[in-house]
């Protein structure tokens, strides 16, 4: 097997270091390779680490010859969303305000991927600090689709998720707070996992919505995302909001039978909007899966139609605060157009923070404030709540969910860039999972007539990964819903 | 002429004596290098999240259960955000509608005399929040920041306007003080500001129910200061209405040196905090059991301390006062007595001699003898084995030594003489060689008892029994 050939799934990679079959170094000059060849058309990258990458794999190497047994994702090259920390190498959010800013700390889920000896190839791209729908908001670069270069690969991980779907890298990290890896997922043809709010540590995550915000994996297939899922989840005493629940064995679950398993189709993510041919490829999943001995049930969700306004009040609440840090006080951008405080925080903020970041401060201020408080966030508190009643009130009847992840394919860069509530409508699928704190993944499972991908979401109960994982699984199994790697990108 | 009542209440910041920050691990030790003591967490870097100090909960409910507060089961943490440098997240972990503890109180003891009467003061709340850093200006031009405070677990304590003087607010804030000192949740060092305190002040004609427009006082370090701006604030207010100057809302500054106070920002300056529960940390609930295990190692009040001390101790409310000053002394006092002391005895050569000794910091105080030691040494006064004057000359050469009292008294050859019949020898040796006064003495002249005395104490180098000596002088010279 040539590395080329290995580098098609992380479970063969890693299985392939472990067993001394092919070095890390070779793969990672491989990876390095592709980069070169592949990062001018996509833009994945906001910081490529060949210095450490390169070490990271000599380290793994060093540490087999030693006769030392390799982790989970040995030698696995993985990109991480440049939201989260990773010590010594510029981090930024995608945000003038951290331009050269470089953290002295290891996010815990960077430090987990470190102990599974995975190597780490830099940081990606994404909407400043994750705040958007289609990577536009980078105050850097936007990132191009692998499957078609003039479309969007999403957002806010869009550089993540594109990073894997060229095959630059096998797996990467993203975050999600209303969608952020699963839309990207979907619309770069790949696997993408919100895990269960709590399930993975946010130690070291740039927080835009801390109640919301979630860390998970991309991968080119769905074992691959569950063997990663597998060495990020678990409780982390530096996250009070970590969970501390045993992980399951989410590659296992990949083998699991899903005959008998209920699933659950919320008509309220089946209408207008919803683009035919995304229905269509979603209902074709939807009847594999009932061949291979699911059942199949209509359920309603009717608080579903708020989702996209309690989901705004909230997370632009939480992030104007989160936000606040950044004051050109101990770190990043500082702007002192007169030697004043008041005109320091001002310049500073106004010359680091993009359109859309500022867009949500100043909305997230507004909701808090005194006399306003009340309508907006405590309202949103509310409804929020109910959102989560109708997903316990489903699962009572269903095992998962299933609906598309995104209601249209990768649309087109500039397409919605000015038309921020076009833009924000593109996450009402994935906003009420995030409001509930439900584990929820999407999985490719076809391509619309131009050759753009298209997203299956499985949703699940409270901390069961595990049933997602095998329902993916199945999809992925099946002939009919074959996706593959874009053309360009092999 | 129209007579002011002023109506007053308390905000007081105290700072929880633990080890580490309320949600890091960095150390609170006072006087470290600037920015020394401190982690992502406290300075507020990307990513670094807040987890709460299980030990400062305790010492907040051991706060609140001392001043007869309600714990809350669950309570929340919530946000207050405002933009200063010394605050690196730009907001305060702060507790806002769901505080820890509410509904304390504490009576206070005024005045004296038919001029005595108890103050009742309500407490309204008790909120777990996090300390800033300092702005440190005596550096050149620039100003820097020192964050080694940030994050620093306090407890705020605000009453009711219950207060209606200066004086009944310096009395609540010494005895919150006191309470809080004892029951070990703050060291009570206003210099260091781990104690520190905002007035809210407003004046009504007497009579009239409702309140006047408040006004806070500040960032006042001391409690003299606090008393003496009080008293001024209140002179102003009363000037403002007889004059008919409004009287507006807003928070004002003490200046020691004109004695008066001064505006620092207008109610139409003052700040939206923007409040809401802080996503970062779950609520915090604390079981009835956890309340209750915190209720049993309550110590006793200082107030208790001392009327108890009055009461079955017998000892002065002077002395029982001087003895509660630190709750070190007190409890060294306790285990002397505990320990077969008599009080009285104790407290008096712990006041006369033991006190000038000791030193204390915040909380700690170093006491230069055990309580065993002090017990021994009591022991051997009481027995007449050695002289009140020898059991001085015994101390100052035994504190700090940890040795007992008897070897002491061995190694300075202080053991007193109670030898009857050596001492009847040295006295008869005296009365032969003084036989004109043996005479006076005899016939009623009781002054010259003092001369037997010390004659028989320089003939024994003043080791002599005294109340020994006494009897012997007393029968040879048949004196009833």
């Amino acid at each position: 097997m040539t590395v080329s050939e290995s580098l098609d799934s992380i479970v063969r990679i890693a299985e392939s270091v472990r067993s001394g079959g092919c070095s890390a170094e070779a793969i990672a000059r491989e990876t390095l390779s592709r980069v070169e060849a592949r990062e001018p058309s996509v833009r994945a990258f906001l910081h490529v680490d060949h210095e450490g990458f390169v070490a990271a794999a000599r380290a793994v190497d060093a540490k087999r010859a030693r006769g030392e047994e390799l982790g989970l994702l040995a030698g696995v090259p993985i990109a991480i969303k440049d939201a989260l920390c990773m010590k010594g190498v510029p981090t930024t959010a995608a945000s003038r305000i951290l331009e050269g800013y470089k953290p002295v700390y290891d996010a815990t889920v960077v430090a987990r991927l470190r102990a599974a000896d995975a190597t780490l190839v830099g940081k990606t791209n994404l909407d400043e600090f994750a705040m958007g729908s289609s990577n536009e908001n980078s105050a850097f670069a936007p990132v191009h689709n692998p499957w078609d270069l003039s479309r969007a690969p999403g957002g806010s991980s869009g550089g993540s998720a594109a990073a894997v779907s060229s095959r630059m890298c096998l797996g990467s990290l993203g975050s999600d707070t209303g969608g952020s890896i699963r839309q990207p997922a979907s619309f770069c043809g790949i696997v993408g996992v919100k895990p269960t709010y709590g399930r993975v540590s946010r130690y070291g995550l740039i927080a835009f919505a801390s109640s919301l915000d979630q860390v998970g994996p991309f991968a080119t297939d769905v074992r691959g995302a569950a063997r990663m899922l597998r060495v990020l989840a678990g409780h982390d005493p530096h996250d009070a909001t970590s969970l501390d629940a045993p992980v399951d064995d989410y590659e296992a679950a990949c083998d699991r039978p899903v005959a008998g398993l209920r699933v659950g189709i919320p008509r309220e993510y089946f209408g207008p909007g919803l683009d035919p041919e995304v229905d269509m490829a979603v209902r074709r999943a939807i009847s594999c899966l009932e061949q291979y001995g699911c059942t199949v049930k209509p359920v309603s969700m009717p608080h579903t139609k708020y989702a996209v306004a309690t989901y705004y009040v909230l997370a632009t609440a939480e992030a104007s605060s989160n936000l606040a840090r950044f004051d050109g006080v101990r770190f990043g951008l500082r702007k002192e157009p007169d030697h004043d405080l008041r005109s320091m925080y001002g310049a500073t903020r106004d010359a680091g923070f993009g359109p859309e970041v500022k867009r949500r401060i100043l909305l997230g201020t507004f909701v808090l404030s005194s006399g306003f408080y009340d309508a907006y966030y405590l309202k949103a508190q509310k409804v929020r709540t109910l959102i989560t009643r109708d997903f316990e009130a489903a699962f009572q009847e269903v095992d998962v969910l299933c609906a598309p992840t995104a209601p249209t394919t990768a649309f087109r860069l500039g397409e919605k860039t000015h038309d921020p509530l076009a833009m924000y409508l593109s996450d009402i699928d994935t906003l009420p999972a995030s409001l509930a704190g439900i584990p929820a993944l999407s999985v490719p499972v076809g391509l619309s007539a131009n050759g753009l991908p298209i997203g299956l979401q499985v949703m699940a109960p409270h901390l069961h990964e595990a049933r997602a994982f095998a329902v993916a699984a199945a999809c992925e199994r099946h002939d009919a819903l074959h996706v593959g790697a874009p053309a360009a990108f092999p | 002429m129209t007579t002011y009542e002023p109506v007053i209440g308390l905000e007081v910041h105290a700072q929880l004596l633990t080890k580490t920050k309320a949600f890091c691990s960095c150390s609170t030790r006072f006087g470290a290098e600037p920015n020394s003591q401190t982690c992502p967490t406290c300075l507020g870097l990307p990513g670094a999240l807040p987890v709460l100090n299980r030990h400062a909960v305790e010492l907040a409910i051991r706060a609140g259960l001392s001043v007869d507060c309600t714990v809350r089961q669950t309570s929340r943490f919530a946000r207050k955000n405002y933009f200063y440098p010394d605050l690196p997240k730009g907001y305060q972990i702060s507790q806002f509608d769901e505080p820890i503890c509410e509904n304390g109180k504490l009576d206070l003891m005024m005045g004296e005399g038919d001029g005595a009467y108890v103050r009742h003061v309500r407490i309204q709340r008790m909120h777990m929040e996090e300390d800033a850093g300092k702005n440190l200006h005596d550096r050149g031009s620039d100003s820097i920041v020192d964050l080694n405070r940030s994050g620093t677990p306090l407890i705020e304590t605000v009453t009711e306007p219950d207060l209606r003087s200066a004086a009944e607010a310096g009395e609540y804030l010494r005895s919150l003080r006191d309470i809080f000192v004892f029951a070990n949740v703050n060291d009570g060092n206003l210099e260091e500001g781990s104690f520190r305190c905002d007035a809210n002040v407003s004046i009504r004609p007497v009579g009239v129910e409702k309140f006047g427009t408040r006004v806070e006082l500040k960032n006042i370090n001391s409690f003299r200061f606090v008393e003496k701006a009080i008293i001024a604030e209140i002179k102003r207010q009363e000037e403002c209405m007889r004059t008919g100057e409004r009287i507006v809302q807003e928070t004002r500054g003490w200046n020691d040196a004109t004695g008066t106070t001064f505006s620092l920002r207008s109610k139409e300056e003052a700040q939206d905090y923007r409040y809401f529960p802080e996503p970062d940390l779950p609520p915090l609930v604390v079981s009835p059991a956890q309340i209750e295990a915190v209720r049993a190692t309550l110590p006793e009040r200082p107030r208790d301390k001392r009327s108890r001390y009055v009461t079955s101790m017998g000892i002065t409310a002077y002395a029982a006062g001087v003895l509660t000053g630190h709750p070190k002394i007190a409890a060294f006092f306790e285990a002397a007595v505990a320990a077969g002391a008599d009080a009285q005895k104790a407290s008096n050569f712990i006041q006369a001699e033991v006190l000038r000794d000791v030193t204390t910091k915040g909380v700690e105080a170093e006491i230069p003898l055990s309580a065993a030691q002090l017990v021994e040494l009591l022991g051997l006064v009481e027995s007449g084995a050695v002289s009140g004057k020898q059991a001085k000359e015994i101390y100052a050469a035994l504190r700090g030594t940890g040795q007992s009292a008897k070897a002491v008294v061995a190694a300075l050859g202080l053991e007193q003489m109670s030898d009857e019949g050596a001492l009847e020898a040295i006295v008869r040796k005296t009365i032969d060689g003084n036989p004109k006064q043996a005479e006076q003495l005899r016939g009623g002249k009781v002054g010259l008892m003092g001369f037997f005395v010390g004659q028989a104490m320089k003939e024994t180098g003043g080791s002599a029994n005294p109340a020994m000596l006494n009897g012997v002088i007393k029968r040879l010279l048949s004196i009833t």
